[in-house]
């Protein structure tokens, strides 16, 4: 009885199984007979070819890192040949160029002298807050300079002189100068900006002035009012690049915020160039301030100059100054040294 | 000496993640930090295809070239490692990867980067072989155990392949003739300037 009831079970086990068979059949018939998965697959290859300079071949991805969804971004190849080899012929150029510059002017043109002496009579030229503001600028200028040359120029040039380590410590605390002293720079520009902006406004005497070559070569005086053609080029320099480099700058410092993988790309190239471009204009700056120009030095130094020096030099603001505070108030210093 | 490549076989990837969650766990990554993900391209649409990504440890590696100091080193597999000890967090190999591969944690100035981290290929970093101080900051050296990056190894689909260049090649290439297509070794012509002839 019990075997007859397990072959019941078997054959109406068997009916269910091809009836289940038979209907699914015509289901199963509705499919390709030959189905290609990669009909409409993409390939890298195509991707690569369709891309345009400097994009990316990206997609989805699960995690929070949204940038991590670019795939592969063949541009990052592209930024290294400029790190590597373009900013580094700039740079070279750009500073080595103007010190080679400065070296051969002074050994031809020598110092600007103050022809007609030391009156010893002196006029202010620049108040307290004004120097300080330009000594805070400047001073940071300086460390940033050498910090950012470090990072595209201290591989080979430091690195095979003091060892891995040792440049890679130095290395560090250049980065932590490089970041904090950047805000006090930029305050610095931005009251540079604001305190000087009256006077640097271009005009036709600055016109008359650059036709003249400044009076650089040879013994001309063109006059000039508070800042000259050259100072206003000094300034807007400051003003422009101080932007660019203090812009592009936090765009690095604080990465991905604003922009992605392309934009930081161009905020280092910006910082880069407009860097080594900045640095080599103030070598420039600095030579004519210092060494370059006879009694230069003390306007952003004590804060006056000589009269005689303005004479030459800013002969248009000496006449608004004295017409403003009368002859009788530009101090009168004693002698310290003998008219040369 | 083996030339180590990784290849992920888009094909075969059905993004389950489960490469991302073990070299998390492997190397006792922290929060934030992804040595390895899977991305999704034409997500949703006929035809997509998951990737899982690493750094590709690069013939000519651009990452190497713009380290300003020089952290970088390739090792006899032409395993591309880092000394954590160098980097001052720059954050210009990410810029250079064209694989998206360094990674940062946000420490240090301002919260922005710290000492970069990136996949080891389960190679460890300078410090001795295998030592705690490796661990801590590189995660574990397989390699010099003698195994693969686990990412591949517990590949449930075998999609990601790690090992000798050739041999993975030659394994994609069989695949790919047997089965009648391919979407490509993705990262190949990027990273090897070489790409697999299927």
């Amino acid at each position: 009885m019990a075997r007859l009831l397990a072959q019941a079970r078997f054959i109406i086990g068997a009916f269910v199984v091809a009836l289940i068979l038979a209907v699914a059949a015509p289901v199963s018939a509705q499919q390709p007979s030959h189905v290609s998965p990669n009909a409409a697959a993409v390939k890298e290859q195509q991707l690569l070819n369709a891309l345009s300079p400097g994009g990316s071949v990206g997609g989805r991805v699960s995690i929070p890192d949204q940038k991590s969804g670019n795939l592969i971004h063949p541009a990052g190849r592209d930024w290294t040949r400029f790190h590597e080899v373009t900013l580094r012929w700039i740079g070279a150029i750009s500073v080595l160029g103007m010190l080679i510059v400065l070296v051969a002017f002074y050994l031809i043109r020598g110092q600007v002298k103050l022809e007609s002496g030391f009156s010893g009579r002196r006029i202010v030229r620049f108040n307290a807050f004004e120097r300080f503001v330009h000594w805070m600028t400047a001073t940071c200028f300086i460390i940033l300079a050498i910090s950012g040359l470090n990072i595209t120029f201290g591989k080979p040039l430091l690195m095979p002189l003091i060892g891995e380590p040792a440049f890679a410590g130095w290395s560090q605390w250049a980065k932590y100068a490089h970041n904090y002293l950047s805000f006090p720079f930029a305050i610095g520009v931005v009251l540079i900006f604001l305190m000087w902006i009256a006077g640097n406004i271009p005009n036709k005497v600055d016109v008359e002035w650059l036709k003249r070559g400044g009076g650089i070569v040879g013994h001309d005086h063109p006059p000039a009012y508070r800042f000259n053609g050259g100072q206003k080029m000094i300034y807007w320099i400051v003003v422009i690049g101080g932007a660019a480099v203090a812009i592009s700058g936090y765009l690095l410092m604080f990465p991905f915020y604003v922009t992605g993988i392309e934009g930081q790309q161009l905020a280092q190239v910006v910082h880069g160039v407009i860097g080594a471009l900045f640095v080599a204009a103030m070598l420039g700056h600095i030579y004519i301030g210092t060494i370059g120009m006879e009694g230069a030095f003390e306007a952003m130094g004590e804060g006056t100059v000589d009269v005689n020096w303005a004479k030459e030099h800013h002969a248009l603001w000496l006449e608004q100054e004295m017409a403003r505070t009368g002859p009788n108030e530009s101090q009168r210093q004693p002698m310290a040294t003998p008219a040369e | 000496m083996a030339r180590m490549k990784f290849l992920c076989d888009a094909d075969r990837c059905i993004e389950c993640n489960a490469c991302v969650t073990a070299c998390k766990n492997e190397h006792e990554v922290p929060w934030g930090i992804n040595r390895r993900r899977v991305v999704t391209i034409n997500d949703g649409k006929p035809g997509e295809r998951s990737i899982s990504m690493a750094c590709m440890h690069c013939t000519d590696a651009p990452c190497a070239a713009v380290c300003p100091v020089n952290c970088f080193y390739t090792t006899a597999d032409a395993v591309v490692l880092h000394s954590k000890d160098l980097c001052i967090g720059c954050g210009y190999c990410f810029y250079a990867c064209p694989f998206g591969a360094p990674q940062y944690p946000r420490v240090g100035n301002f919260g922005s980067r710290g000492k970069m981290d990136k996949c080891t290929f389960c190679a460890g970093g300078p410090e001795a072989d295998g030592s705690h101080e490796e661990f801590e900051k590189y995660g574990t050296n397989r390699l010099a155990a003698g195994k693969l990056p686990l990412c591949a190894e517990m590949c449930s689909t075998k999609s990601l392949l790690a090992g000798d260049g050739d041999i993975i090649a030659q394994i994609y290439k069989e695949r790919v003739t047997k089965r009648g297509y391919g979407s490509g070794a993705w990262g190949w012509q990027t990273a090897y300037r070489e790409t697999i002839a299927t």
